[in-house]
């Protein structure tokens, strides 16, 4: 048997994680309406006036993005984990970073991707324009990735510890502010009539930047966590 | 004459050495904090704009800058236990973390109350009170991280690796905060640019340098207790004289 090429160990990995995400489709779910549940609940608690509504929709959105992005965290490497997969892979004479990295595609694609295709729904109901709503999704989809990415390390850090979907935010949350910061930052500015480049710019950037290093990050986390 | 450099490194040496260091920092700390409170209160004068209320400013100062030093330091032992697998600086990691906690706790609560009478409010979201604030999170995570693994020397390694992804992120956090900050309300208020009395800054530099003191000397102490517990089943431990009394 010949050894694969990266990618086609990238390609083999996303797929698997796709596929075993797909019969378990109800997990996939539950992210999106916890998602869908928590932005329809500011509304009730801050009031219906439209005014303050498009003022605080970007904010909102993000806020329960970042949310709901914990929330399925714990999944990423849970299963693998309890039925001993994840220690037949860490065996595997592959790179074990980009075996990560297509774990890390398949969870955003998963359970990154909905929020992002949901969130226009959720900024008409809270009356945004259609320019404000396409920066939010230009912004989401730029950095709804970062946060799979870090909290990627944030989950292996935690694997198979007693309450860990609790502390795997409170290691993460705070390492995502940044995102949180300019992907509403790029909002308002488009609201506001300024210049959006910047935000998404300075978005990408740490998108790359969180591209070159949270696998290799993530691979020692759970070198850490497996020995 | 060969010194051999590495022999502080071993737990059992250095245990009876700060044992002996740690009386002299705690006193002299101590003094230091009685000299510095002493000119802070009675010998630098009222302050013209901001009245008697500036002088918890001897207090504030020397806690949010060593609390973002000791980040710093922690971390700094987190990756040396990390790559030389030295098990002295991961414990000095994890003694390191509650005081850095404690001291931006402090630098947040004195600059509330610093703030309410200066700017007639006790938090407004500016971008250095928030990444203080972002700093106390990542200290916590820490200690939460260490306390929720049993397995003390995954602990160690777990988050070590934390606290190195923390440091990368302090600059970016920073940052954005300030930029964000910026970009909602403009500049905020802002301690003015008045040279100082020569007694404020003799205060400032003596509580300083008492806070520094009272870092070291609380971690070693701390450090004292971690060694015990991680050896206590070695035969140099069950031989110490406070351990067979």
């Amino acid at each position: 048997m010949n050894r694969l090429s990266l990618f086609g160990l990238l390609g083999l990995v996303i797929r698997r994680d796709l596929i075993l995400a797909m019969r378990r489709r109800a997990d996939v779910l539950t992210t999106l309406i916890f998602f869908v549940m928590v932005v329809s609940l500011f509304p009730l608690g801050v009031g219906p006036e439209p005014d303050m509504l498009r003022k605080m929709a970007a904010g909102v959105v993000w806020v329960a993005a970042l949310l709901a992005s914990m929330l399925s965290l714990g999944r990423m490497f849970s299963a693998d984990y309890l039925d001993g997969t994840l220690e037949q892979m860490m065996l595997v004479p592959q790179s074990l970073s980009m075996l990560v990295l297509g774990k890390i595609v398949a969870h955003w694609m998963v359970s990154g991707l909905p929020l992002v295709l949901m969130a226009p729904v959720l900024g008409l109901q809270f009356d945004m324009s259609a320019q404000a709503l396409w920066i939010l999704i230009a912004g989401l989809l730029l950095g709804t990735p970062i946060l799979s990415m870090v909290g990627a390390v944030g989950a292996a850090l935690t694997l198979g510890l007693r309450g860990g979907g609790v502390l795997v935010s409170l290691l993460v949350l705070p390492l995502c502010i940044p995102v949180l910061i300019f992907g509403t930052g790029a909002v308002d500015a488009a609201i506001t009539g300024m210049s959006v480049a910047s935000h998404l710019l300075l978005l990408s950037a740490l998108l790359l930047l969180a591209l070159v290093f949270t696998p290799w990050v993530t691979a020692q986390a759970l070198r850490i966590s497996m020995e | 004459m060969a010194i051999n450099w590495f022999k502080y490194a071993a737990p059992s040496s250095f245990y009876g050495l700060i044992g002996k260091m740690i009386p002299w920092f705690a006193w002299s700390s101590g003094i230091l904090f009685i000299i510095g409170l002493y000119i802070g209160f009675f010998v630098a004068p009222t302050d013209v704009q901001q009245g008697e209320a500036y002088r918890i400013m001897f207090i504030h100062v020397p806690t949010s800058i060593l609390s973002m030093f000791v980040y710093l330091v922690m971390a700094g032992y987190a990756a040396m236990g990390l790559i030389f697998n030295t098990r002295l600086s991961s414990m000095m990691a994890s003694a390191l973390a509650p005081t850095g906690a404690l001291l931006a706790f402090l630098s947040l609560w004195t600059g509330a109350l610093w703030g309410k009478p200066m700017w007639g409010a006790w938090w407004v979201w500016d971008a250095r009170l928030t990444s203080e604030l972002v700093l106390l999170f990542l200290y916590l995570g820490f200690i939460a991280l260490q306390a929720a693994i049993d397995d003390p020397r995954r602990a160690d390694r777990a988050s070590a690796l934390l606290a190195i992804v923390g440091s990368v992120n302090v600059p970016i956090i920073y940052f954005s905060v300030k930029w964000w900050n910026t970009l909602h309300q403009g500049s905020t208020v802002k301690f003015s640019g008045t040279s100082m009395h020569v007694a404020m800054q003799q205060a400032m530099y003596t509580m300083l340098l008492a806070c520094w003191l009272y870092v070291i000397a609380v971690s070693l102490i701390r450090v004292r207790s971690i060694i015990l517990e991680r050896e206590r089943n070695t035969q140099w431990v069950t031989d110490l004289p406070e351990v067979t009394k």
